[in-house]
């Protein structure tokens, strides 16, 4: 099948580059922004490859220097790893965000109702649209949390919505990240690298600026803040710094100019959370924390946990302290539930989802599972409780035998999976060795939400840097892209 | 970011603390490099003395020599007080700080902590000491400047100055103390041409050579020059000037921040001026300057242990 492209104006970098059957991210044209995608394509294919590598590698080294890294632990050693950085940006087009920011919202708008329902009246599971075994059975239900009234009704303060670009050119949601989503810090400094090492790239365009998050999530933090609180403090809770996110710790922390606490910085006094400070111990009133809930609080949840607060837990259900995001919302964004996610924005918002979901088969459900069973060659099946692509087997590319084993896997725990057919995700030009190829790019938005949800006009393009893989994770060799997100006529 | 949490003044406080060390052990390894020189190599045992390391460094190696004695200060991972080990420590404070220090202290502090994990021993060969023990320095010297220039004047700043303080005193007497107490010369040698050259070498290494021509006018003696050392007024390095430094800095945190600890460190320090301001250098030679010197560092351990009492303590796990 041969694509429309966008034509370059003479050979250049782009010249060998063929997304075959791939929608492009850089060169299928879209319903907008013709004249602009053109100019920024022309622009990147005038570009001398050489110049560019040297460009790169030096935006490497400012990575390392800058101690943009996240740390992999081995027996002896902590080895500092970048996030490899592509410097040929993706484009999205201000009509293809228009939507994709009106479906985040409604997504997240739906999630932050499905959960206040879940640890309220639990209308949804007596309506029968979504199973009550598959929530109160969810390792991720914390029971704790019913009838807790949570300020503005949010629960899920910042969301990440991972999505994938079919042949088709449509986006579709892949994943909800409803409890700590990360890389929102990769976002703002892949941007600030662009502008440091390729100003010229940018020039002329005008590409919608990211660097104001810090500040989106402090005026959530305050919006969430216990009521009579007027100038409230925030804090980030980190589990410190051998947690191998810590960057993005600090890089938030910083940002919303809050300090970055750890556990053993806060204690309880009378319900009351405060912060041991030089001059005694001060309030606190919000926390964005980044600690799991299981550590959150050793009197609730894991009593070896030496990362959290003891008494946290108490302070938040007396209405004293507030933390982002809440804890159990976990429930919300599982494999399984997913599934339901269009029924769930149906039930609470009376609409039918911006953004589709990939076609889901519930292997829980006899339905889908026989089917899931038919078409193992053909399908992705997944397990509903894992992250970082663990666990997963992608038919089309699996051997006889994985696929006969997987098979023994999925008759034995059902419940645990969901298929969905493999799709064509979309690539984008990327330099490699071998010059300028397609690889295949995901995206995720960051939404914030206080009393109202708003979302970051860029968001994390993750890369699966090897040739023909579909997995972009960073834990399996994935890199990332700026992604400009173009001003609309203004 | 008007608090200061307890944990994050502890490890600014220790970043100060394991600059200067840095610094002033690339001095000290500058200065015994000239010494040894003029010696025959025998001198590389004195600053394992004066740093109270002759169990670890022996248990080690059997020589204290040119080879064993710069790589176990500079380069050994397995060694706390080296050079790589206390940049290391300053790294790994300075990253648990970074969302309160500027970014451009951060990656200063980040690209020496890889420069020096990439050293070979190459680096500490004895043709390539002092260069080294100069890049070092000059690495060191880059932190305070870009300090001084962007890190935000509010308590923060005040504690890295005291933990700054702190070290350098007790730095300064320990050079004071490798060329008084362990490397006195033969009675036939004092006032000799190789006895003044020491003498010229420590105060380079100290910076305090152009000074020290201007106010000893030309009376370059032992006595002098350790006067100089503990009681100049003007010295940056000196001992008294770093305890009024630290005193001013602690009575500024109680009335600008008002912090309320801190009232026995102010006490000691006080009796620690006195000692400083009260005497003669002929009387404390006469006393015994070695123990004098003791005295100094142990009073200064108690005043840092008293700060870091009264305000960067954290919860413990329970």
């Amino acid at each position: 099948m041969t694509r429309p492209r966008i034509a370059l104006p003479g050979p250049g970098l782009l010249s060998g580059y063929d997304p075959t059957e791939y929608f492009c991210e850089m060169l299928s044209p879209r319903d907008d922004a013709a004249a602009e995608l053109a100019a920024i394509a022309a622009r990147l294919n005038a570009l001398d490859p050489d110049d560019l590598r040297r460009r790169a590698a030096r935006a490497e080294k400012e990575l390392f220097d800058l101690g943009i890294t996240f740390t992999v632990y081995s027996d002896k050693d902590a080895i500092d790893r970048i996030l490899p950085f592509d410097v040929l940006p993706r484009v999205i087009t201000p009509g293809e965000w228009s939507r994709l920011e009106a479906g985040i919202v409604q997504r997240v708008t739906a999630i932050n109702l499905f959960l206040a329902d879940l640890y309220g009246d639990q209308n949804i599971l007596a309506d029968k649209v979504v199973p009550a075994d598959l929530v109160l059975g969810n390792a991720n239900f914390h029971s704790f949390m019913r009838g807790m009234k949570v300020p503005c009704g949010t629960y899920s303060h910042v969301c990440g919505i991972d999505l994938i670009r079919d042949q088709q050119g449509l986006f579709r949601v892949l994943e909800d990240n409803a409890r700590t989503p990360s890389g929102v810090s990769y976002v703002v400094e892949n941007r600030n690298l662009m502008l440091q090492c390729f100003p010229d790239l940018m020039e002329g365009t005008r590409v919608r600026a990211v660097d104001d998050y810090g500040l989106m999530l402090r005026r959530a933090l305050e919006e969430i803040a216990p009521q009579g609180v007027d100038d409230p403090t925030v804090v980030l809770l980190s589990p410190g710094i051998y947690n191998s996110a810590f960057f993005e710790h600090v890089f938030l922390a910083r940002e919303m100019g809050v300090p970055l606490v750890e556990g053993r910085d806060l204690v309880v006094e009378n319900d009351r959370v405060t912060m041991l400070t030089t001059t005694g111990r001060a309030p606190v009133h919000s926390i964005y924390r980044r600690i799991d809930d299981a550590f959150l609080d050793p009197r609730v949840f894991r009593p070896d946990s030496m990362l959290g607060v003891p008494g946290l837990m108490e302070a938040y259900r007396k209405g004293n302290v507030s933390l982002a995001n809440a804890p159990g919302t976990g429930v919300a964004d599982d494999k399984a539930v997913y599934a339901y996610m269009p029924r769930i924005i149906k039930y609470y918002l009376g609409q039918d989802a911006i953004l589709p979901n990939v076609e889901t088969f519930i292997c829980r459900e006899a339905e889908g599972l026989k089917y899931t069973l038919d078409n193992l060659e053909h399908l992705v099946v997944k397990p509903v409780g894992e992250s970082g692509g663990y666990g997963m087997i992608l038919g089309p590319k699996a051997t006889r035998s994985e696929i006969d084993e997987f098979r023994a896997k999925l008759k034995a725990d059902p419940a645990n999976y969901i298929s969905q057919p493999m799709i064509g995700l979309s690539v984008s030009p990327t330099l490699t060795d071998k010059g300028t190829q397609p690889r295949h790019v995901d995206f995720r938005p960051f939404a914030v939400t206080g009393a109202s949800t708003r979302v970051l006009a860029g968001g994390l393009t993750r890369v699966a840097m090897k040739e023909g893989s579909l997995v972009v994770n960073s834990s399996q060799g994935g890199g990332s892209k700026d992604t400009w997100v173009l001003a609309g006529d203004a | 970011m008007t608090e200061l949490l307890a944990r994050n003044a502890d490890c600014i406080t220790w970043l100060a603390r394991y600059m200067e060390r840095a610094e002033n052990l690339a001095r000290i390894l500058g200065v015994a490099e000239t010494f040894a020189r003029d010696r025959a190599g025998r001198n590389w045992r004195a600053v394992v003395q004066i740093n109270a390391d002759e169990e670890r460094f022996f248990a080690r190696h059997r020589e204290a020599d040119a080879r064993t004695v710069p790589h176990f200060y500079i380069l050994d991972p397995d060694n706390p007080n080296s050079i790589l080990s206390s940049v290391k420590a300053a790294r790994e404070n300075a990253r648990t700080l970074r969302p309160m220090i500027s970014i451009e202290m951060w990656r200063q502090i980040n690209r020496m902590n890889s420069w020096m994990a990439g050293l070979s021993s190459n680096a500490v060969a004895p043709a390539n000491l002092a260069a080294l023990c100069e890049e070092i320095k000059e690495a060191c010297q880059l932190h305070v400047g870009i300090t001084e220039g962007t890190f935000y004047r509010d308590q923060a700043h005040y504690f890295y100055h005291l933990g700054k303080s702190v070290e350098r005193a007790d730095q300064t007497t320990r050079l004071l103390d490798i060329k008084y107490h362990t490397l006195l010369p033969r009675p036939e040698d004092v006032g000799s041409a190789l006895d003044i050259s020491h003498w010229n070498a420590l105060l380079k290494a100290v910076a305090g050579y152009q000074a020290s021509r201007r106010v000893m006018a030309g009376k370059i003696t032992p006595r002098s020059v350790a006067a100089f050392l503990l009681f100049s007024d003007s010295f940056p390095r000196s001992v008294i000037l770093c305890v009024r430094q630290m005193d001013w800095l602690l009575s500024q945190l109680r009335t600008r921040y008002h912090l309320r600890g801190g009232v026995k460190a102010l006490e000691l320090l006080d009796e620690l001026r006195a000692a400083l301001t009260d005497q003669t250098i002929d009387q404390v030679i006469d006393l015994g300057l070695h123990e004098f010197i003791d005295w100094v560092q142990r009073q200064l351990m108690l005043i840092f242990a008293e700060i870091q009492e009264s305000f960067c303590v954290s919860r413990q796990p329970q």
